[in-house]
């Protein structure tokens, strides 16, 4: 579904990926894990077109491409179009706006209204305090209600691929559970997810297939089950036991 | 002091303040959504006020036409100041934008200056639109009546525009987060375009305003309702429309109230007055009356 | 230590200037010779606004009144007896004064300095262009207060009849001194917390720079030279009004600033040379064509597409090479 070739990026001088490659198949939960300044979030940012690869190809194949196309020189509304949806680092909660905006804001460039109605309905199921709060300004959700209204966000742009970063950040371990559980229904209902986190464990045992991308570059990669029982991983990322 | 001079003074506060009000509004709108402090903004009132007496006095359109006309022309202008000098340079350091800003604006002056001369002109409405009005204690022209429910019409609509339309809601995304509203799908050229456009339209049909109540207009006019809008707009806290709109009519109460009501020698000083508040209100009151906050973006 | 700068080069220079000085005084004819004074006293009010503006990166655009301030109160002091008793009305004290220009002038930048200080320790807490617009009402209120202090400044009117006292000798000894304090301070320990602050204002108070008294002085020894400026400018116009020190002079000097390069010694003084000479050539081309307003728009112009094109300037913060010796 995305193949990401051989990409470089900077940001200013810095160069931060120095030719990253993976490829995230149709359906699948994929995720990425690294330290802090690996470039995970550069990764997601330079998908969804906030930032331009020096060198390198990304391509997409969805069913709103025709085939194979490369999104790497997209602006980042023409990548939403395509069904590639980014959930930022930190959330992006629009504090001024109301819940129901921030929602609505999700699904802007549709334009099926009876469409737009019913996964305003949807959402509002899988995460029933988005809907009792609808009048509510965005800024007054606690943390994990706002990840919950960026999440449904995401989803009412009706995504194919919906790029998650951090989703855990800042959270208590029950939220994080549900919204876990809540992540493999969406992956059930037919969303490929690429889901980068910090917390590891939580990561692989979701994902089907997982890579580790350190200062730059993959320097591992395989099904999560392999990744789980590397002696690196474990003593790199889930506490060395 | 009678009531009815002091009715008569809030009266002619509440026409400046319109037109305070009007020109903040922009004001506000482009800080909110590009942190940029846009001194060429007072500039359109001035071309605002030209066309109005091209296409009222030499052409001899009828006024809700020119009016029309006028909110155009103040959008086009808008439009390309945005496009020629603002667009290339943004993400630039705030103070860069404001230099440009002061950039546009003397070169909109000048080439007023080149093409109309700085001769001042005079400028008259039709008759209809001078006649005075008795209510009470209170006289005033009827120009200033359409002034004032002008601005409030325009204002009103504008409200509704912002937050009750997807184009304005995607405006208020903008302003809040650029980035992520890029992720939503959002056009942000547009939405900032359309931001211009619309608070330019507004300067535009205040400069009409500008003319129509001082009868005599000059390609430096701009320099005076500019800067107090921007007084207007701190005043009411930089970024938000209702406090813009708050801050003209603050503005213009108290400055013709300062004039008024205290002895003569003071009002020479009236700037020195409008100017102080600004910089106090920046020490002690940074966000204004309605601001929310907004951080300086790094 | 040695100042890690050339020597040599600077004496040369110097005395390259003194024998243009020398050369102008005895070749060109009146009308050339004051465009050359204005020159001058573009350099110096560019030079020193980018020790405030550039080092330090605080987009003051009170510069013309601190000129204003320094060029009333010069020309106060310089003002004959007899014309004072004519015209104004002044403390006992002050009206039987009559000072020579040197005193006068050091006078003028010291009041313009002092009013620094005032009026930097509520405003300099404000930052980027908010510090710009509150400087700009500064400027504002400056103009409006002298305008309505009619006993000292005869108000709108302004002091006129001033003595010619303003020369070539004035000006450029007064243009190699303000290059020689901005130089010294460029390149001192002062100068380096400048720049810090410019960069990273939060780093600077890290390593231990006292951020606000830099900031305080660096306004104040830029408007120092202000005052100087102004003082030489009133004495060369012989004539001072408020309007003379308007927002759009501001707007001028910030325009040498930041085309030559916000903290470059060399960039001001070049950008401030080739706009002023451009400035003077264009304005009888304006009256003898009708074209009013054509130098300004160059000037905007010229702005606007270095700030989109190149927004550090032409010379960056940076010297040219000869000027500075290499570290050692
Ligand atoms: N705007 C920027 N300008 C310059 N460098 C940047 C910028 N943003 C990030 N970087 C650098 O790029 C590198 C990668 O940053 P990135 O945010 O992609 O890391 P990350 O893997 O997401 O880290 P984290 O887990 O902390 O979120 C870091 O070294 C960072 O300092
Ligand atoms: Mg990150």
């Amino acid at each position: 579904m995305l193949q990401i070739a051989d990409i470089h990026v900077y940001r200013g001088k810095t160069h931060v990926l120095k030719g990253v490659r993976l490829d995230v198949r149709k359906g699948e939960i994929a995720a990425l894990i690294g330290a802090n300044g690996a470039g995970k979030t550069t990764l997601l940012r330079t998908i969804s077109g906030l930032l331009r690869p020096a060198r390198g190809k990304i391509l997409l194949e969805g069913s709103r491409t025709a085939g194979r196309m490369d999104i790497s020189r997209l602006a980042p509304e023409g990548i939403t179009k395509l069904g590639v949806i980014h959930c930022p680092e930190g959330r992006g909660i629009f504090s001024q706006l109301t819940v129901r905006e921030n929602l609505m804001i999700g699904a802007y460039l549709r334009s099926d209204k009876e469409g737009i109605a019913a996964d305003y309905e949807r959402v509002c199921t899988l995460f029933p305090i988005l809907g009792s709060r609808s009048n509510q300004a965005g800024g007054s959700l606690s943390g994990g209600e706002q990840e919950m209204l960026a999440v449904g966000r995401a989803l009412m742009g009706r995504p194919e691929l919906l790029l998650l970063d951090e989703p855990s950040l800042g959270l208590g371990p029950i939220i994080v559970d549900t919204l876990f559980a809540t992540l493999a229904e969406i992956n059930a209902q037919g969303v490929t997810l690429l889901l980068v986190e910090q917390n590891a464990v939580k990561a692989l045992l979701l994902a089907h297939r997982a890579w580790v991308l350190e200062i730059g570059r993959v320097t591992l990669s395989g099904s999560s089950r392999e990744l789980i029982d590397d002696e690196n991983v474990k003593k790199a990322y889930l506490g060395g036991t | 002091m009678s009531s009815g001079y002091i009715a008569q003074q809030i009266v002619n506060g509440l026409i400046l303040g319109s037109m305070y009000a009007l020109v903040a509004i922009g004001f506000s709108m482009i800080y909110g959504i590009i942190r940029l402090i846009n001194f060429a903004h007072g500039e359109i009132v001035m071309i605002g006020a030209f066309t109005t007496l091209g296409l009222l006095q030499y052409l001899g359109l009828p006024f809700p036409l020119v009016a029309l006309a006028v909110l155009i022309v103040g959008a086009v202008v808008g439009i390309l100041i945005e496009k020629g000098a603002f667009r290339p340079m943004r993400g630039a350091p705030q103070v860069t934008g404001f230099i440009a800003s002061l950039g546009v604006s003397i070169m909109l002056q000048n080439l007023g200056i080149l093409f109309l001369t700085a001769q001042p002109r005079n400028f008259s409405f039709p008759d209809y639109l001078q006649r005075v009005i008795q209510v009470g204690p209170v006289s005033f022209r009827s120009i200033d009546a359409v002034i004032m429910s002008i601005a409030l019409i325009l204002m009103g609509a504008l409200l509704f525009l912002v937050h009750r339309t997807k184009l304005g809601m995607a405006m208020r995304a903008t302003a809040e987060n650029i980035d992520v509203a890029r992720l939503m799908g959002i056009n942000i050229n547009r939405t900032i375009m359309a931001t211009f456009a619309m608070g330019s339209a507004l300067a535009g049909i205040a400069g009409l305003m500008w003319g129509g109540k001082f009868g005599q207009i000059d390609p430096l006019l701009g320099f005076v309702p500019g800067l107090k809008s921007f007084v207007a707009a701190v005043i009411g806290g930089v970024g938000s429309i209702p406090g813009a709109i708050l801050g003209g009519y603050i503005l213009g109460l108290a400055e013709v109230l300062f004039v008024g009501l205290l002895p003569p020698i003071y009002s020479a000083f009236r700037d020195a007055f409008v100017f102080s508040t600004l910089i106090l209100i920046l020490l002690i009151l940074p966000n204004g009356i309605l601001g929310k906050g907004m951080e300086e973006r790094v | 230590m040695a100042a890690p700068s050339n020597r040599a080069w600077h004496v040369v220079l110097l005395v390259a200037g003194g024998l243009l000085v020398l050369v102008a005084r005895a070749t060109v004819n009146e009308y050339i010779l004051s465009i050359i004074n204005f020159v001058g006293i573009y350099i110096i009010l560019a030079v020193s606004l980018n020790i405030t503006n550039g080092f330090t990166g605080l987009f003051s655009l009170g510069h013309p009144g601190f000129m204003a301030i320094g060029g009333y109160v010069t020309a106060v002091l310089t003002f004959p007896v007899t014309r004072k008793a004519m015209f104004l009305e002044l403390p006992r004290w002050l009206a039987g004064l009559q000072l020579p220009l040197l005193p006068a002038l050091l006078a003028g930048g010291l009041c313009a300095a002092l009013t620094a200080f005032v009026v930097g320790i509520p405003v300099l807490r404000l930052k980027g262009h908010y510090l710009a617009v509150a400087t700009m009402g500064f400027l504002i209120i400056v103009q409006v207060l002298i305008t309505n202090w009619e006993s000292v400044t005869r108000g709108p009117l302004g002091l006129n009849g001033l003595p010619a006292l303003t020369t070539l000798w004035w000006v450029y000894p007064w243009v190699a001194v303000t290059v020689y304090a901005a130089w010294k301070i460029k390149f001192s320990s002062f100068g380096r917390s400048m720049l810090a602050i410019r960069e990273d204002p939060l780093a600077a108070q890290c390593i231990g720079i006292h951020l606000f008294k830099t900031r305080v002085l660096s306004l104040a020894i830029g408007a120092f030279f202000a005052g100087v400026a102004g003082g030489l400018w009133a004495h060369l116009v012989t004539a001072i009004t408020p309007a003379s020190f308007s927002l759009v002079m501001a707007f001028n000097i910030v325009v040498m600033v930041v085309v030559g390069g916000t903290g470059s010694i060399s960039g001001s003084f070049v950008a401030a040379v080739i706009f002023s000479v451009i400035t003077e050539f264009f304005r009888p081309l304006e009256e003898s064509f009708d074209i009013y307003g054509i130098g300004e728009i160059l000037m905007a112009a010229v702005l606007i597409l270095i700030l989109i094109y190149r927004p550090t300037g032409i010379f960056g913060s940076r010297e040219p090479r000869f000027l500075v010796a290499k570290e050692s």
